[in-house]
């Protein structure tokens, strides 16, 4: 399959739309959701490490410190993936069930036009542009959510959370966390895609193949997850 | 014209298709008629090429679809038009994009050409004014009309119409198979209709194929088929009491 869906497009004018389109539904259409699990998620893991810091030895940055390695390292990638896997997979799978079996992609065969091509590859192009644009957004607003948190709940100052935050930064972290959302984008998107262009029958079973791509998906990412972070941080 | 020689076809342990040869000439509306699950649709996809046949050959004016490369296939297909059983609009598309989307993939048209051929096929179909509907918000016969304007769009050599009367009003029927057989005539087209409506049989059989178990078990036009003594075919047309009546009167 994913040697048809990359073959070169018919109209280049028509595929540039399309993946622009995409870019709406797949990533722009994700920023409400990604933004509030981000800040929450990042809140809470910097409570949780606030609540566990009573060791005198241990500096009070570290709470900023946690926080934004948890949430650069796994959080916003793999978490926030595995979310965008059940809104964008069964997003997926369902739009391109409904085509398959309402006869819209046999109509676009019969047109001539290659219907892996025209429907799958500007999803995944539209993944794997936006979902390291996504996954950063929502670094940021973990980090932020981590610091509002601790803000309100007065379990630390600006200052020693900004201090956290900026210890002993790699830049390798990022690419990381960005290259694994690549990977996580393209899993996603073409499992999906799979699923769905492959249903057979009637509502009930794109409802099915929905819920498969969802599943197939979600342990795609933990098994990609972690195979990437043993080849690239061990 | 289109010709199919000894066409099978197996699912799993069921032969669907047992060694089927037609040909379909241009300029005339051919029909595949038949019970249902006796091999109409399976045949007329395997013409298509949505399914690929086990045995036999099919030729599209002599080229043989059977052994051509994927991209030679796409350009028999960009003469083909079909009407789908449920229309198959592209249903985030409005009526006017539906109609463009052939268009805007494979032709050099501008945007201006594009919405001249699209309101031509329109008026051709008793829809003009309608461009920025969407399917969803036409009626059954409505979407069949817009299938055969998007079918008509390239200009196609060949049109296929996978049950164009089902689930319509015996009216709306009348209104298609005229049409069907109008933009026959009109464009001098090699057009397949696989139906099981007598109204369409009698109406616009130019040339009628009868499938039974698999295989072509009966050829003849709309004049034969009511006086042959075939009995599957006399089994199917005078299915109902009413029918029968009729072949009793008449005979």
């Amino acid at each position: 399959m994913l040697w048809i869906v990359f073959s070169k497009p018919e109209k280049f004018k028509i595929f540039r739309k399309r993946t622009f389109d995409e870019i709406q539904t797949i990533g722009i259409n994700s920023l409400p959701i990604v933004a509030l699990m981000s800040v929450f998620i990042g809140g809470v893991i910097a409570l949780q490490t606030a609540s566990n810091m009573d060791n005198p030895i241990l500096p009070d940055y570290t709470i900023g410190f946690i926080t934004r390695s948890s949430t650069i390292l796994e959080l916003s990638p793999t978490i926030i993936s595995l979310i965008l896997a059940g809104k964008v997979g069964s997003n997926v799978a369902s739009e391109i069930g409904t085509m398959r079996i309402t006869e819209q992609i046999d109509a676009l065969e019969i047109m001539g036009v290659n219907s892996l091509t025209y429907l799958v590859l500007p999803k995944i192009v539209a993944a794997v542009i936006f979902f390291p644009i996504l996954i950063t957004f929502s670094m940021t607003l973990g980090i932020v959510g981590g610091w509002i948190s601790l803000i309100i709940a007065d379990l630390s100052t600006t200052e020693t959370y900004l201090i956290g935050i900026r210890y002993y930064f790699k830049t390798g972290d990022i690419v990381y966390a960005l290259t694994k959302t690549v990977v996580f984008g393209f899993l996603i998107v073409s499992i999906s895609s799979f699923y769905g262009y492959y249903s057979k029958g009637g509502s009930l079973d794109v409802g099915r193949s929905s819920t498969q791509a969802v599943v197939s998906s979600s342990i795609a990412i933990l098994v990609a997850n972690f195979l990437l972070t043993q080849m690239i941080l061990l | 014209m289109i010709e199919v020689k000894n066409v099978s076809k197996t699912f799993g342990e069921n032969k669907v298709l047992d060694n089927v040869s037609a040909i379909f000439e241009t300029g005339k509306v051919n029909l595949i008629i038949g019970a249902s699950g006796q091999g109409k649709s399976v045949l007329a996809k395997c013409i298509v090429g949505l399914h690929e046949v086990d045995e036999g050959s099919i030729f599209y004016d002599e080229l043989d679809f059977c052994i051509m490369s994927p991209e030679d296939r796409r350009k028999i297909r960009t003469e083909i038009g079909m009407l789908f059983q449920g229309s198959a609009l592209f249903d985030s598309m409005t009526v006017e994009q539906n109609i463009i989307f052939p268009l805007s993939m494979f032709t050099k048209m501008s945007k201006g050409e594009m919405l001249d051929r699209a309101n031509f096929c329109l008026e051709r179909v008793n829809l003009a004014g309608r461009n920025k509907l969407y399917p969803a918000e036409c009626s059954g016969g409505m979407q069949k009309r817009i299938a055969i304007a998007r079918a008509i769009a390239m200009n196609p050599k060949y049109l296929f119409c996978d049950e164009p009367n089902s689930g319509l009003d015996p009216q709306t029927s009348i209104l298609i198979d005229a049409l069907i057989k109008e933009i026959t005539y009109e464009y001098n087209m090699t057009t397949i209709v696989i139906t099981h409506d007598m109204n369409s049989v009698i109406e616009i059989g130019d040339h009628i194929n009868f499938i039974y178990k698999g295989q072509n078990w009966w050829q003849g036009n709309n004049k034969t088929i009511v006086t042959t003594d075939n009995k599957e075919v006399v089994d199917f047309v005078y299915a109902s009491d009413f029918m029968k009546q009729i072949r009793s009167k008449l005979a």
